[in-house]
């Protein structure tokens, strides 16, 4: 099976049968519950039991803000699918739904928001699935308005299925751009199934709180049977690294030369953007200009 | 939609430069009890935009559940501890819209959920 994100937009593809699933399913239940406490724990709320107001983005069936009902917070919820909110009002959710595009930005007042999650939905942003959409757009309104709601010092934790390295590049850049610190936790990395990537961001200028925490079996300890089966059958999950080492181009006196600029614009070019066609005339050696 | 909600909302239509407080049309309210706690609400109070909230519990059919004015000396009293948690936390809108005060543009409210998707031209 292809991604879900090459099948069809999220609106279409979290159908009414897809959507069942969450009702349903008793292992796509417990992946979302586990995800969500984990998300949860990496949101590193002050342990003071007082219940806080969060979001939840691509709330989807409501089973990942069961998790934050459960442990006393308030949640605001968005979701572009109606089938996936329609199960979340069967299930009673106790957050507040919004039918709405995360990539459209989200609408809220500045610094309002005391932290976010979001469970296997980010990656969404990164497909064109109307002309007029630009991932890199959407991204930006998205992360933008991410950062604008938080309040400073808090964070959010979107645990997401990148595709590939690029992807996941893609969408660190503009988390960054928007103004957030952090980076990746990879839980089980050795495990393809078990592996699971959060970004952990936060609202406001490094400091010491901003350092990452470890990831589960980071250690080569291994996990349980349990967590070992948990990888979600319908994704593929993407190559996302932390410490990954980059791949280093030689840089000699005489400039970058004619590969490493064939490949970056490559690269440039499997992001999106416009890049002029490759001639002869590419990285070319120039006379020296008085 | 609670009102919680509606008071950390705003319009999200491109151009819109004050799409705070949206109008509420409200066709349908409901109430659920919700287990009040003392400090969310204190918590939370510093960042509510407290006319918005009076106007919201009004267009909820509420006019008289908040005083118009408010200041953090007031969350030691039961009494408004208990209105600012019926507005904020119990009344819901099932069906209705929200109105973008500066465009006029409706959101739609269906089974408690705000349509807020825009259309590519509000993008
Ligand atoms: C793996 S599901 C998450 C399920 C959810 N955590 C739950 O408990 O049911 C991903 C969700 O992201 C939503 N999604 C995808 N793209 C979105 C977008 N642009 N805006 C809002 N939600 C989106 C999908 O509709 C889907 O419900």
């Amino acid at each position: 099976m292809p991604r879900p994100e090459l099948q069809a937009p999220p609106e279409i593809f979290y159908n009414e049968s897809e959507a069942r699933k969450y009702t349903t399913s008793s292992r796509m239940i417990e992946i979302q519950a586990k995800i969500s406490e984990r998300a949860l724990e990496l949101l590193a709320l002050p342990n003071d039991g007082i219940p806080r107001l969060l979001l939840d983005i691509g709330c989807g069936s409501g089973l990942s803000g069961e998790t934050l009902s459960e442990h006393g917070h308030h949640w605001i919820g968005y979701d572009i699918s109606q089938s996936m909110l329609d199960v979340a009002l069967e299930r009673e959710a106790e957050g507040d739904l919004l039918l709405a595009d995360m990539g459209q930005g989200l609408g809220l007042r500045p610094g309002v928001i005391d932290g976010a999650i979001s469970i296997s939905a980010v990656q969404w942003l990164c497909y064109a699935d109307k002309s007029s959409h630009e991932p890199r757009m959407r991204l930006k309104a998205f992360f933008g308005s991410l950062y604008r709601c938080l309040a400073r010092g808090a964070r959010a934790v979107l645990q997401l299925y990148a595709e590939n390295m690029d992807q996941s590049e893609m969408i660190m850049t503009y988390a960054m751009r928007a103004g957030f610190a952090g980076g990746v936790v990879v839980d089980w990395p050795h495990s393809s199934k078990a592996r699971k990537a959060y970004l952990v961001l936060t609202c406001g200028p490094p400091s010491v709180q901003t350092s990452l925490p470890k990831g589960k079996g980071e250690n080569g300890e291994l996990c349980s049977d349990d967590d070992e089966s948990d990888g979600e059958e319908s994704q593929t999950v993407g190559i996302f690294e932390r410490n990954r080492p980059r791949k280093k181009f030689r840089v000699n006196k005489k400039g970058k030369g004619r590969e490493w600029v064939l490949k970056k614009k490559e690269q440039m070019r499997r992001k999106g953007h416009a890049v002029p066609p490759d001639t002869k005339y590419t990285a070319r050696k120039r006379k020296a200009h008085f | 939609m609670r009102l919680l909600t509606h008071n950390m909302l705003s319009s999200n239509i491109r151009g819109v430069v004050n799409g705070f407080p949206l109008g509420i049309e409200a066709e349908k309210v409901v109430e659920r009890e919700v287990e009040l706690s003392a400090e969310f609400l204190r918590g939370v109070f510093p960042k509510i935009e407290w006319g918005a909230l009076v106007a919201g519990a009004r267009a909820l059919g509420h006019p008289d559940l908040l005083p118009g004015e408010a200041d953090a000396s007031m969350l030691a009293s039961d009494d408004f501890l208990r209105r600012f948690h019926r507005a904020l936390l119990q009344l819901h809108v099932e069906e209705g819209a929200l109105v973008c005060p500066e465009t006029g543009r409706r959101f739609p409210i269906n089974k408690g959920i705000p349509n807020m998707l825009l259309h590519e031209d509000e993008v």
